[in-house]
């Protein structure tokens, strides 16, 4: 997996799938589309601050809410390299690994962490290091079986490769 | 070490002995579920990957009801994908408008799914059937893709939290306010990644709807599935429904639990979610002086014949408030029917409500009830978040048919007691 380096935007707990990709735009599949009005409902500045790889960390339960896989799909087509969070929704968190969104748990990065660092992640080690604060945290590693999965290139290319 | 409901039946479709929390397995699955929302998104991973064989065509399940009937050109291109993609693979059970329904009304009504089953559907509310004993949870669409190719999901096993449930509800209060009660007491993300398994001698006093509506919110608590332990009222709905044989799995006496909740059903009171989330509750004598614009009755959550019934022998003979929209949906064709035949319409309609033809609609914001900037809504929906209804400056209170009916009259939030 690349590493990501990039200027963090930072949002609070329970970031659910409505806010992230609201229910009104998910009349289409369009990846572009959807990424124009990711977060729209809670931060409508969004789409103008992002830029690629710039990497999104938030609080407890991030992704809480429907099952749209919308939501990962417009957060990585809108440009964040990485999604770091205390805890993530379960549904959120599958579909994240299947579309091959980066994500890491990390609840000492979603605490000291703020709007504007700039950090870089090396995902072999789980490695965090923020460079405005010269700190460092560890993330919990994805376990071997999710590893492979994104090694292989996604859930549907590691079953047509079996 | 003994098992719980979920991981026997995780293990049985795993093909193991036993399993224990955190493993990881591969599931058979019994059924697959998409809907006109996730389900074009599956399709196009599914053709991507370049697969051209679909599993099983009578375990995958097409419901077209979030955005349908089509509400605009975009949605109803959706409708068309999957149209196109069931028609390919001859799929027995897709559902377009007039049959379908709200899929997690209809798939326990059609018999699609059963106790101790394995289902995966691309719809956060899939757990509403673990309310038959089965397992069941909502997966994104790439999920759902290797489902309808395969066959089979990855899963990691879960723990489980355990609701000992007692005594009887009282009078107006139904499942809505069990689990809104719970989700109070535990939070949004108070199950994460777990099994809610609800048992104890007070699962007897409560119907199927009840059950159904109690895991439809299981989500809502972050819970991977809930489940209830099957009885002779489990068994009676499916008679009749379910024409394959199925298999009921009981929880080992020795199964281990993270934790263990005692619940006197008889003390909950009718309870009201306010913005914006779900675990906001407060039980209707702490709600105040809330005026609302509208109130929807319907969604996965309560749109069934119950909550109908509920709904209008509150209404009978009343008026819905001078300003007030009251916008009823049953849930699918065969509760809409009942509810004529047993003169639940003309009751909603004589007492000023609308009524619609099944659809999720307004519930996620879709079509059929959006609010302006300012609204407030009582629905008997599952999400209040920011926005979920229409504007990110409208307001969505989480509650039961009961309370919705009694707070269309007064035209503010109020219990059945004093409508």
């Amino acid at each position: 997996m690349m590493d990501a380096k990039g200027k963090v935007i930072k949002y609070g707990n329970n970031v659910d799938t409505d806010v992230i990709i609201p229910a009104r735009y998910l009349n289409t599949q369009d990846h572009k589309e959807l990424a124009s009005h990711c977060m729209e409902d809670i931060d409508k500045e969004f789409v103008n601050k992002v830029n690629p790889g710039d990497i999104m960390v938030a609080g407890e339960n991030f992704g809480c809410g429907s099952s749209r896989e919308h939501a990962p799909i417009a957060i990585k087509a809108s440009g964040i390299s990485c999604v770091i969070a205390s805890t993530f929704a379960r549904i959120f968190y599958r579909n994240a690994i299947n579309i091959g969104l980066p994500i890491l748990e990390c609840p000492e990065a979603s605490a000291k962490i703020e709007e504007g660092d700039e950090i870089s992640i090396d995902f072999n080690s789980g490695t965090i290091e923020n460079h405005t604060k010269n700190e460092t945290y560890k993330a919990l590693p994805f376990p071997e079986f999710i590893q492979n999965i994104i090694a292989e290139g996604g859930l549907l290319n590691s079953i047509k490769n079996k | 070490m003994g098992m719980t409901m979920t991981q026997k039946i995780l293990a049985a479709h795993a093909g193991l002995d036993s399993v224990v929390a955190g493993q990881l397995i591969n599931a058979k699955l019994d059924m697959v579920l998409a809907n006109d929302i996730t389900g074009p998104v599956s399709i196009n991973e599914f053709e991507g990957a370049g697969f051209d064989k679909v599993f099983d065509k009578s375990r995958i399940s097409l419901v077209m009801d979030h955005f349908a009937p089509n509400k605009d050109i975009k949605s109803a291109e959706q409708c068309k994908k999957c149209r196109t993609f069931a028609k390919r693979f001859d799929i027995d059970n897709f559902y377009d408008v007039g049959e379908m329904g709200i899929e997690h009304a209809l798939l326990p009504e059609k018999g699609l799914v059963c106790a101790g089953e394995a289902i995966i559907g691309a719809d956060s509310h899939t757990c509403t059937y673990g309310a038959l004993g089965a397992f069941s949870t909502g997966v994104g669409s790439t999920d759902l893709a290797a489902g309808i190719a395969t066959g089979q999901a990855w899963f990691k096993v879960p723990s489980a939290i355990r609701f000992n449930l007692t005594g009887k509800l009282n009078k107006y209060v139904s499942g809505k306010d069990v689990i809104l009660h719970i989700i109070g007491m535990i939070g949004v993300d108070g199950a994460l990644y777990r099994s809610m398994e609800f048992t104890g001698p007070g699962v007897a006093s409560l119907t199927m709807d009840d059950r159904l509506c109690i895991c439809n919110m299981a989500i809502e608590a972050g819970g991977k599935n809930g489940i209830f332990h099957v009885d002779d009222i489990t068994k009676e709905y499916m008679k009749g429904r379910v024409n394959r044989d199925y298999k009921v799995f009981e929880a080992d006496a020795d199964a281990e639990y993270d934790e263990v909740y005692d619940i006197d059903l008889g003390t909950i009171k009718s309870t009201v979610s306010f913005p914006h989330l779900p675990e906001n509750t407060r039980t209707i004598d702490d709600v105040g002086e809330v005026e609302i614009d509208q109130v929807v009755i319907g969604s996965c959550t309560n749109g069934r014949i119950s909550d109908m019934k509920a709904a209008a022998d509150i209404l009978k003979g009343k008026h819905v408030a001078k300003g007030l929209r009251a916008i009823i949906i049953p849930a699918t064709q065969q509760v809409y029917k009942e509810s004529i035949a047993k003169g639940y319409i003309d009751t909603f309609i004589d007492a000023g409500c609308i009524v619609s033809t099944p659809t999720c609609g307004p519930c996620l914001g879709g079509h059929m009830g959006i609010l302006a900037s300012g609204e407030r809504c009582v629905a008997t929906t599952n999400r209040n978040f920011v926005g979920r209804m229409g504007d990110t400056e409208s307001e969505v209170y989480l509650a039961s048919p009961e309370v919705a009916a009694a707070s269309a009259i007064a035209g503010k939030i109020c219990g059945p007691e004093r409508s």
